[in-house]
């Protein structure tokens, strides 16, 4: 047939494209292995032993929290968070989350640029309102 | 109710169902096994399929002319519905492909008060259809974020066009938004949405429509509620699902380690995506290859200008009436029956001597 040849051409590009990410990082990556990247928990955040939720919550639950956080605070002006365990917190991310985890570089973007998230929170946010240094 | 589609939805349950169960059980299973077995699956049915196409014949050049066929220089040709060229078939299928162009001629018998047939243009199919594809395709290329480390910049591009409406919705009692809302799952979901009701409230498509028209339906609409639902709603921990994917697509899932963390709906999403990518090659679904090789739309229209020889037409033993005559010509004339070509005197003569 005549037209097998174009057949066969554009199956060959459906199936690249669409294995393209094994082969993307098989042949040209090598396999190398792109595990989660390790939070680095500063020494003031592993001497609290737990964030204001516990650390499976946070995981995947922060920016939730922080949005109600931020609605809580802008426009209902309250300031107090009680967790489960009945313990206040400030609800304030320059005050309270950057005390403990002042070291976004590897606290924050780690996981942010591995997920591809761009949060906007450093639209009006600082990212290092202590002065410290990392 | 109706067989078709209660079995459809009851099947997309009982794997939702089996992936909610087994999925933090057994994680290497539904983690690693699955994905691997449904791509081997898709990857081997595709192929099969499309080279069992490219084997069966065209008997016939059956375009459909949906135009002035090329004929006297004085009459306009339709170019487009109508191609005599190689030119104006790829016009053709890239608009079919592309903008669905069938659906856009989808038309509606009406019987009208006077009694008489009137044919209405009617576009939701096509306005559906097209939302459909394209978000879905918009929705599988950013999944790309989990299978590229580090995410390349294109694809954060089309993150940032796709989640350009930043809309969100902040009461106590709900929250949603936050992580950017993208449009191309919402709209996905609403079309595919679309698309069943159609099915159930159109009563003449209800009557066409089987088990295998619903149960896509269903798969793809569990597919999109459960990234939703993941996204905005009962989250999931989005780095330990990257850990998973980035380790399948290099290969080294192989180990059948499976990162903690991640939720049952993570399962419900991933078997619900294995199975329509399993199910795909033996599904209606293969018109994403058989549009390719529509004849019906491929062939030129040209069928004035150019002989299409049936590949089924085999060599047949003919005897033709010349061959006939030369085996039995003397014979012929000996029994004073009129032949074609007389024997030539001269040759006669020449022959005697």
């Amino acid at each position: 047939m005549n037209d097998k040849k174009w057949i066969v051409l554009g199956l060959a590009v459906f199936l690249v494209l669409f294995l393209s990410p094994f082969l993307y990082n098989v042949l040209i990556k090598g396999a190398k292995a792109a595990p989660m990247p390790e939070v680095v928990l500063t020494e003031k955040a592993k001497a609290a032993k737990q964030c204001v939720m516990p650390t499976e919550f946070m995981r995947a639950n922060h920016m939730q929290l922080l949005d109600e956080w931020r609605l809580k605070v802008v426009r209902s002006g309250l300031r107090d968070f009680t967790n489960a365990e009945g313990k206040t917190f400030n609800m304030s991310l320059s005050n309270t989350c950057l005390d403990c985890h002042s070291n976004k570089a590897d606290f924050c973007d780690r996981c942010h640029n591995y997920a591809s998230v761009a949060p906007y929170c450093w639209d009006c946010h600082i990212q290092n309102p202590q002065g410290e240094t990392k | 109710m109706n067989k078709f589609y209660l079995s459809s939805l009851l099947a997309v349950f009982v794997l939702a169902l089996i992936a909610w169960a087994g999925g933090p059980a057994l994680p290497w299973l539904f983690g690693i096994v699955l994905p691997y077995a449904a791509v081997i699956l898709f990857v081997v049915g595709v192929i099969r399929k499309v080279m069992g196409w490219s084997r069966s014949a065209v008997p016939f050049a059956i375009p459909t002319t949906g135009g002035q066929q090329r004929s006297m220089p004085w009459i306009n040709q339709n170019k487009i519905d109508n191609p005599s060229t190689k030119f104006g078939v790829f016009i053709r299928m890239a608009l079919e492909i592309l903008t669905f162009r069938s659906l856009f001629r989808n038309t509606r018998i009406k019987m009208t008060e006077e009694g008489r047939f009137s044919y209405n243009l009617e576009l939701f199919l096509w306005i559906g259809a097209l939302a459909f594809h394209y978000a879905f395709l918009a929705t599988l290329v950013r999944h790309l974020r989990f299978f590229l480390e580090p995410v390349p910049l294109c694809i954060k591009a089309i993150e940032t066009i796709d989640s350009f409406f930043r809309f969100e919705i902040s009461y106590d009692a709900i929250q949603f938004g936050l992580p950017g809302v993208y449009i191309s799952g919402i709209v996905l979901f609403a079309a595919v949405s679309y698309l069943f009701l159609r099915r159930l409230l159109i009563s003449k498509v209800r009557y066409i429509s089987l088990a295998q028209d619903y149960f896509p339906l269903f798969l793809i609409m569990g597919i999109a509620f459960t990234g939703i639902l993941m996204r905005y709603f009962t989250k999931v921990e989005i780095a330990a699902i990257k850990d998973l994917t980035m380790s399948l697509v290099t290969f080294k899932a192989l180990a059948f380690n499976v990162p903690q963390g991640i939720g049952p709906l993570f399962y419900i999403h991933l078997i619900l995506v294995c199975t329509l990518l399993a199910y795909f090659p033996f599904s209606k679904l293969m018109h994403m290859g058989g549009i390719f090789l529509s004849p019906t739309r491929n062939m030129t229209a040209n069928t004035r200008e150019v002989r299409h020889v049936n590949p089924w037409n085999y060599p047949v033993k003919v005897h033709t009436y010349e061959a006939y005559e030369n085996e039995f010509r003397e014979k012929m004339i000996e029994a004073g029956l009129p032949v074609d070509k007389m024997p030539d005197e001269s040759t006669a003569e020449e022959e005697k001597e």
